[in-house]
């Protein structure tokens, strides 16, 4: 709306003409300056820019809805309220139903830890006929660094379904429904991103995975942060794709050693560091998410995979809905499994630190 | 040259003045004909031009009468008896409200910061509900609007912390009303979310236009008693190359919001992001939007770690001093942090 023409806006015809005669064509122009700029520009009196900007903003400000109306939409008119289910009957359980539609869910953890198998797995349950409790739509798998194998998904699918994958032809089409794009650079994904645009509705898309966004942003631009985030137009592009199409959005990231220098204390806390206690060194190693901060904040639900004594663990680390609960899992021949349903509450930070400790020990066994 | 403080358009401003209208009284006996005359503009312009001039002379009589000293000032003793008898938005954790003065205040304009998964959003819909709480129970019984940038807003969350609000309500009755019981009709957790108007806003030009819009809206639908925007910085961070633009927006949203929140007498909550700031020889947490913002609001509100506990920090504010406490974001929403609650701990 922000590029509705002003000439369309139903303002008296003098005022419309002045407007475009100094080429302020859209709202985005007009609510660019401020009144007084415009009483410069157009050459007309205080009273009268006023009440041409209430109007413009009148038209071009979003319809509204109470929270009330938007409750029993969803409710109505959503498939499983709104959810997909992971099949991982506690992670549901905390998760209210599953992966929310609408909204940008991230993975975050180490290399090997297992999250494009639960990205595959995913992929697997949104492609699987609503009769058997899946999306029954087509899944658009964006595969930044070549891990997608159709073959892995075909397995998982024949251990945790057999009674469907072991029917004539439902391995093929359900394979078939799966879309993989391997884009090279972040400009080739920038343009398959404006396709998926205009996709998502024809195909009757239901999921949009995005494995990994942090490859993405490294293989161009290493880690130096620039100014801009490199990122920053196709963080609001995902999200407004999520929103606007009522779909889950999935995207894995990767981790990165913390920097000595790396800011987590505001300058208050710094002045009153000498009298409190140094941090209790509970990091045992230093692992923060690859996308920095700006990144964390545009996401909706943060699911962090990590080790913790030796034991591969999932945990919600943000969500306005869900506690903070982990996991313990295991990755078998039917993808991600958990091992107890019954989460443990995390506390405060721990929440959010990727931890990495005793995985060493269990690659020395394997 | 009094005329050029006129809110008029630049080229009748220099028409006045190269005809010699320079002072308001040169204007006050002149006729709209005469006027006309002597511009060069048509009649109905110079009508316009008088009208603008009356009001202002006619406020200037004001100014020397003998009520107010200045027009529209207003003496600090009065102002002291408002801000005593200004309601609070309770945040359902009353350490929080200590440091606050009581809760968020009415006729200000509160920012509130924090890293992701703080509970910024959390505390946006607390409020949103909290509003609502009835007199009786020491509330304000207002409405809320939630302008939500980034699409964080949960309604299924609204929906519990709704109905554990009307669950505590429900046992202050218990506790202290029980033999008036019969009279008092408990709110319905679905008639909290009426009352909240949620608009989804996707670009900066968007949110402009709705806090433009506000003042319409809050006056054809009344008792709107909190504005919450969650959050004020997204659209702004990205795709934006003029940052003398961006600030020079803000800064007018900021003083609209201002005028909103006296006008109306209701609070603004702003939520903002963290960023990464050089300074002194190492990296620190801040507030986005920079050092020109950070003026913008009354009271700002820092939500941080400190060690397993979440605690807010008041980092500004013109009549409290700086203090933080500690809260818990739990199921029925921003609460009291227990001192010695037993969670299991992970290994």
């Amino acid at each position: 709306m922000a590029n509705k023409l002003i000439s369309e806006m139903g303002l008296p015809r003098s005022m419309a003409n002045v407007f475009i005669a100094r080429n302020i064509v859209t709202a985005k122009d007009a609510l660019s300056l401020s009144e007084f700029e415009l009483m410069e520009v157009l050459d007309v009196g205080l009273e009268e820019v006023t009440r041409a900007v209430a109007h413009i903003s009148e038209i071009s400000c979003p319809p509204y809805q109470t929270a009330l109306s938007l409750l029993e939409q969803r409710n109505q008119n959503e498939y499983l309220a709104g959810h997909l289910p992971t099949r991982l009957k506690g992670l549901d359980a905390a998760l209210f139903g599953g992966i929310p539609f609408g909204v940008v869910t991230e993975l975050v953890g180490p290399a090997g830890i297992g999250k494009t198998q639960f990205c595959l797995k995913l992929a697997l349950l949104a492609s699987l006929p609503t009769s058997y409790g899946g999306l029954g739509g087509r899944v658009i798998y964006v595969d930044v660094e070549s891990k997608f194998s159709s073959k892995r998904m075909i397995e998982m699918g024949l251990s945790s379904f057999p009674e469907i994958f072991h029917m004539e032809g439902l391995a093929q089409e359900m394979a078939g429904r799966i879309l993989v794009l391997q884009p090279a650079s972040l400009s080739e994904f920038t343009e398959s991103l404006q396709h998926i645009k205009v996709s998502l509705l024809q195909h009757n898309v239901k999921l949009l995975i995005i494995d990994s966004m942090a490859a993405l942003a490294s293989g161009e631009y290493g880690l130096a942060p620039p100014k801009h985030h490199p990122l920053g137009w196709h963080i609001s592009f995902i999200k407004s794709l999520a929103e606007c199409y009522r779909i889950p959005v999935v995207v894995t990231n990767q981790v990165r050693s913390q920097s000595r220098d790396e800011a987590s204390r505001y300058l208050f806390q710094e002045q009153s560091r000498a009298e409190t206690i140094e941090d209790p060194p509970n990091f045992n190693s230093h692992l923060v998410a690859a996308l920095g901060i700006h990144w964390a904040h545009a996401v909706t639900i943060r699911l962090v995979l990590e080790f913790r004594s030796g034991q591969r663990v999932i945990k919600i680390a943000k969500s306005s809905i869900s506690p903070s609960m982990g996991f313990c899992f295991n990755i078998t021949s039917s993808g991600v499994s958990l091992l107890d349903d019954e989460g443990v509450e995390m506390m405060g930070p721990e929440a959010n630190t990727i931890s990495w400790e005793g995985h060493i020990g269990i690659i020395n066994y394997e | 040259m009094e005329v050029s403080t006129l809110p008029i358009s630049a080229s009748h401003r220099g028409k006045l003045i190269s005809s010699g209208y320079t002072s308001l009284s040169s204007l006050s006996s002149v006729s709209p004909s005469r006027l006309a005359q002597d511009l060069k503009i048509s009649e109905n312009e110079a009508v316009e031009i008088l009208k603008v001039v009356s009001r202002r002379s006619g406020s200037e009589k004001i100014e020397n009468g003998n009520h107010a000293i200045m027009n529209g000032a207003q003496t600090a003793w009065d102002m002291l008896h408002e801000e005593e008898s200004s309601v609070c938005i309770t945040t359902s954790c009353s350490d929080l409200d200590v440091i606050l003065g009581g809760g968020i205040h009415c006729k200000e304009v509160t920012e509130i910061g924090g890293v992701p998964g703080i509970g910024k959003t959390q505390l946006g819909i607390q409020l949103a509900v909290n509003v609502q709480i009835p007199s009786g129970y020491g509330g304000l019984g207002g409405k809320a609007i939630y302008i939500d940038t980034e699409g964080s807003f949960m309604v299924e969350r609204a929906l519990q912390i709704a109905e554990a609000c009307a669950q505590d309500m429900l046992e202050y009755d218990n506790l202290l009303r029980k033999d008036s019981q019969a009279c008092r009709v408990i709110k319905q957790p679905k008639a909290f979310l009426e009352n909240i108007f949620y608009f989804r806003v996707c670009t900066y030009t968007e949110q402009i236009a709705v806090i433009n819009y506000l003042e319409k809206f809050i006056s054809e639908q009344k008792d709107v008693k909190v504005v919450i925007v969650d959050s004020i910085t997204f659209h702004f961070r990205q795709d934006f190359e003029d940052m003398a633009l961006r600030t020079r927006l803000l800064g007018g949203m900021a003083l609209k919001l201002m005028k909103l929140a006296k006008q109306f007498k209701l609070a603004v909550v702003l939520l903002n992001q963290v960023t990464t700031k050089y300074k002194e020889g190492s990296f620190q947490l801040t507030l986005a939007l920079g050092d020109s913002w950070s003026h913008a609001s009354t009271n700002r509100i820092i939500l941080h770690w400190n060690g397993d506990e979440r605690y807010a920090y008041l980092d500004k504010s013109p009549s409290l001093q700086s203090a933080s406490a500690p809260y818990a974001v739990t199921g029925k929403g921003i609460r009291n942090a227990a001192p010695n609650c037993k969670r299991v701990k992970l290994m």
